[in-house]
């Protein structure tokens, strides 16, 4: 059995993939609060509970309609992102002028409130999600054994992730994007729905969100609470990677999941704080963020 | 005019008739709290079932028909010893709450163990598992009733070691609890000639156990011993079997394992597990007529050994309470380790000077869903521990109550 | 100003005769916070600078007095000075990592420090992790007051709230918090003026930290625990909607919004999560429509600042 730096192999690989496992979370959660804050400068607290429902939403579907795990994830992240446009149109709007601070205490208040009426329903203990039959089982690679569902994570969230920032930084839609962002009534005036635009932005990034809630859910069980702890890393996640930047976070996000992974073998009492360390440090020296740029 | 002073004046002397038979119960009411975990991960084995098996203890008794005024509250302690301290604090001030019962959770328990003591109250444990409440935090003002670290230690760990699991790995729920089970099982393994590999420490109510798994399979420890229970039991099972670790030739331990556990994760996921327990609902006909009467107040779940011995205790301390004629919390006590246990449940029994009531323990496996004949027909017996060996001597827990 | 020495007195006065008609420990809890909220306020309310991260001095300073009166058998003076002055030097710490950041990178980086702080006391032994530290003596104050005494303990916490509450007061209302309210309105001005406002920041900032560290440290006599609870984000967050609900920036508006929170927490505990639901709701409620919140808005009634 061979050994990296007095680990064996399996379990150093193991960890490694775990945290890629992680780190597409992070990607992909990360990813939406990004897209939110670069185009509306809103810290989108409610943002864990937004994953929270999506995995909900999956298994009510499956449980309520009998409607299963390929379809939901299409139809969670539409029926979330639906709730998301809601709440931008009612409420977040009215806060675009104010100090940017408000538009985090009103999402955090959105968060308690959803957190709180699941966890009215449903305790805090977790709701079991089966895995979908075609991915469940996995292969013995030899030097570890890896399940195919969590393959099947990385891939998928790679694939979202890279979709996502090909659509923002190189196509029409990406650039009207980015140029309402930084100068919002010159783009209306060129006879561009920026309102709209912005809305359906935000129900994006949470749709995003809830795709990452629905895939969350035969691995981490479906829980009122997996939100809530999962949104403070991400928040470290986007600040490191720079709050604007989508490249940033998408990097960021799987180079911090496999740091945690990587922390968990070498010297696990440490492996939840390693990615705020890192946060703290980055924010002294570049406090844009390692791929932001100063706004 | 005077008719109506001479009624008043029967009325009253009446009222104090009544009220003197009860003369030493604080208020005219013996109120019991039921403070457990209403909502969170150990909500199932206790929770608000607990309250039902304890109003059934109390209509049994015949409170009503003997005069004594009994109420019940109950609280959710949330798993935090801040808010369980607050609960059972402000329970004793202001709601003059005489008896505490339940409390899962060994940090919270240990918590308000103290508070009682402080204030002479009565605390009987039927939730929790440190067999510290009964060792170096024992009180005269405790009971630990059903169950502890050191029987579960004893019961399981033998057992499996026994059948050849030597080398060990615990996945511990890192709270008091935990390390209790963990230090106990893994005394009992040492001096059974067997090897403890290693441990990892896992914060209550995790979701994700994958990377603690994976610490354990790559230990290569013949037997994963799982010192934690409830949700994290059920979730640590569930994803071991994802990560095939059943099936790569190790075994799991469940160390405390309860009814709904089994429930929760059903026969295919939880059959072949091995643990001790000191109910079962199946075991006798007085068993299981309670346990049909408790499963049809409660919606059809069955009674978990918690909500026996909560219905238990509360029956022995409602006798207690009559013998002494007070509900005074240390008094009331004493009088429950002088007199001999006896409920339909539990049969006969005692309670010990350091607070542990002692009785058989039963080591059970679970059977395979073919197995299964009826609802809830889970467990099968493998061995019974006669009282005098389930539970740690009275002289090794450092209890200063013990001369 | 007469209007704040009739609110102080009302303050006063309430406080002296309401352990008569409700449970004391009760009130004690509401003081802690509310010291807890106004310390919070300092900094925001009069500092410009949302700390997300406040917990970090509650859990701190909680920790380190139970220890002390505990393992280390401090009388509860000592105690609860010595889980200040660990508040209190944290606060420097944290203090020079953060204020050099504005804004929502302020509120983020006290975030992650409070985390990080929030992991170390879940893995360090001494606190015990889930368990808390349990049983912590409350004392004999200055070998004469049996702090067992619910009065004697009563009256401790009143002393502690309100010279908190007047060493803030006097803070804001010094030549020191005038320069705080100018950074607050106009930073670039402030500097232009001369003045270095990133010592006057850090200053706020330790004070803020060093007496929300005297609220933990109080606390953890008073309820003889010490617990993961007061270290956890969420604690940061109830600190902020305390002082929202109560009015940011007024002085009084913290020790309110204090009142009604712990209330509500109290009396509505058999309810479960519609706590939090109610929280959630409250939040919502202030940031789009009560902005000023209880006082904010009972001084623009009364049109005099409050």
């Amino acid at each position: 059995m061979t050994e990296i730096f007095g680990i064996p192999v399996q379990a150093f690989m193991g960890q490694l993939l775990i945290g890629l496992i992680n780190g597409s979370f992070y990607a992909l959660l990360s990813l939406g609060l990004a897209v939110i804050f670069g185009l509306l400068n809103i810290i989108n607290f409610t943002h864990g509970a937004q994953y929270m429902m999506g995995a909900f939403c999956a298994y009510l579907l499956l449980n309520k309609t009998g409607i299963g795990y390929w379809p939901a994830l299409l139809i969670a992240p539409v029926i979330v992102g639906a709730t998301g446009v809601l709440v931008e149109r009612t409420m977040l709007k009215r806060l675009y002028n104010l100090d940017h601070l408000y538009g985090l205490l009103l999402t955090f208040g959105l968060a308690l409130i959803i957190q709180g009426l699941f966890r009215n329903e449903y305790g805090t203990s977790g709701q079991p999600y089966a895995m979908p039959q075609a991915l469940s089982g996995g292969h013995n690679l030899g030097f570890m054994f890896l399940p195919n569902y969590r393959a099947w994570v990385i891939a998928a969230s790679l694939v979202v992730c890279l979709a996502t920032w090909f659509i923002i930084e190189r196509t029409k839609l990406g650039s009207y994007l980015r140029a309402a962002t930084e100068n919002p009534a010159l783009v209306q005036a060129f006879g561009i729905n920026v309102p709209r635009m912005i809305t359906l932005t935000y129900g994006f990034g949470v749709a995003l969100a809830a795709l990452a809630g629905v895939m969350a859910g035969p691995i981490y069980q479906v829980s009122p609470q997996m939100g809530a702890d999962l949104i403070i890393v991400v928040f470290a996640v986007v600040v490191i990677g720079g709050m604007g930047s989508i490249m940033g976070s998408i990097v960021t996000g799987f180079g911090l999941g496999i740091v945690e992974g990587l922390t968990k073998v070498f010297y696990p009492e440490a492996s939840n704080t390693v990615i705020f360390v890192i946060m703290a440090v980055v924010l002294l020296f570049k406090p844009a963020g390692l791929f932001g740029k100063e706004r | 005019m005077f008719a109506i002073r001479k009624l008043t004046a029967a009325a009253v002397a009446l009222a104090l008739a009544a009220t003197a038979a009860q003369a030493q119960v604080s208020d005219g009411v013996v109120k019991i709290g039921v403070l457990n975990d209403m909502s969170s991960l150990y909500a199932d084995i206790g929770g608000p079932g607990s309250v039902i098996a304890a109003r059934m203890a109390v209509e049994d008794f015949g409170a009503a028909k003997k005069g004594m005024k009994v109420e019940i509250v109950s609280a959710d302690h949330q798993n935090k010893p801040d808010v369980g301290s607050q609960i059972a604090r402000q329970w004793i001030d202001v709601d003059k709450v005489d008896v505490i019962i339940d409390v899962p959770n060994s940090g919270v328990a240990l918590a308000v163990s103290q508070v009682v003591r402080d204030k002479g109250k009565a605390f009987l444990n039927t939730g929790a598992a440190s067999s510290d409440l009964t060792g170096k935090a024992c009180s005269p003002n405790t009971i630990h009733w059903l169950y502890d670290t050191w029987m579960l230690a004893h019961g399981t760990g033998s057992a499996v070691v026994k059948t050849g699991g030597k080398s060990w790995f615990f996945i511990t729920a890192d709270y008091a609890f935990g390390h209790a089970l963990e230090r106990d099982t893994a005394e009992v393994v040492t001096h059974s000639g067997g090897k403890v590999l290693g441990a990892v420490r896992a914060p209550l109510n995790t979701q994700d156990f994958s990377s603690f798994l994976l610490q354990a399979q790559s230990s290569k420890a013949q037997v994963i011993g799982l010192a934690n229970a409830g949700g994290d039991t059920i979730n640590s099972i569930k994803q071991a079997a994802e990560f095939g670790i059943v099936k790569g030739g190790q075994s799991l331990a469940g160390l405390l394992v309860f009814l709904s556990d089994v429930h929760g994760l059903g026969l295919d996921k939880a059959q072949g597990l091995v643990f001790t327990e000191t109910w079962y609902w199946d075991m006798n006909d007085a068993s299981r007529a309670w346990a049909k009467r408790y499963a049809a107040a409660n919606g059809g779940k069955y009674p978990t050994m918690d909500h026996a011995g909560v219905y238990s205790a509360v029956l022995h301390y409602l006798k207690a309470v009559e013998a002494a004629k007070t509900d005074d919390g240390t008094k009331v006590i004493a009088k429950m380790k002088e007199m001999p246990t006896d409920d339909p449940l539990f049969g006969k029994g005692r309670v010990r000077q350091d607070g542990r009531k002692i009785h058989p323990a039963y080591l059970f496996e679970v059977k395979k869903p073919s197995e299964s004949k009826y609802p809830y027909d889970y467990y099968k017996l493998r061995a019974t521990i006669p009282a005098d060996q389930a539970f740690r001597p009275e002289k090794d827990g450092g209890c200063s109550l013990v001369k | 100003m007469n209007a704040h020495r009739v609110a102080f007195a009302i303050m006063v006065a309430a406080l002296l005769v309401a352990p008569l008609i409700v449970y004391p420990v009760f009130l004690m809890k509401v003081m802690c916070f509310a010291l807890f909220a106004t310390a919070f306020n300092l900094l925001i309310g009069f500092g410009g600078l949302l700390s997300f991260g406040h917990a970090m001095f509650l859990g701190t300073a909680g920790y380190a007095s139970a220890h002390a009166a505990k393992v280390w058998g401090f009388a509860p003076e000592f105690a609860i000075l010595f889980g200040t002055v660990c508040a209190a030097a944290l606060g420097l710490v944290s203090g020079l990592l953060a204020i050099r950041r504005q804004g929502i990178y302020f509120a983020m980086i006290t975030l992650a420090l409070a985390q990080m702080i929030f992991f170390f006391y879940l893995q360090a032994p001494f606190t015990h992790g889930e368990d808390g530290i349990q049983a912590v003596p409350r004392g004999t104050l200055f070998a004469l007051v049996d702090l067992n005494n619910i009065w004697a303990m009563y009256a401790v916490v009143l002393l502690v709230f309100l010279g908190g509450f007047l060493l803030i007061y006097r803070t804001i209302h010094s030549p020191f918090g005038q320069v705080l309210k100018a950074i607050r309105e106009n930073e670039p001005r402030a500097i232009s003026l001369g003045y270095d406002t990133a010592r006057y920041k850090l200053q706020a900032y330790v004070l803020s930290a060093t007496l929300a560290g005297l609220a933990g440290a109080t606390k953890a006599i008073v309820f003889q625990l010490a617990s993961l609870t007061d270290a956890h984000w969420s604690m940061s967050g109830e600190v902020v909607l305390m002082t929202l609900l109560g009015g940011l920036g007024t002085i009084f508006g913290p020790a309110v919004g204090a009142l009604v929170i712990v209330s509500m927490e109290n009396y509505l505990a058999q309810l479960g999560a519609w706590v939090t639901i109610t929280q959630g709701i409250i939040f919502v409620i202030c940031v789009l429509a009560f902005r000023r919140g209880i006082v904010g808005e009972l001084a623009r009634v009364l049109r005099k600042p409050l």
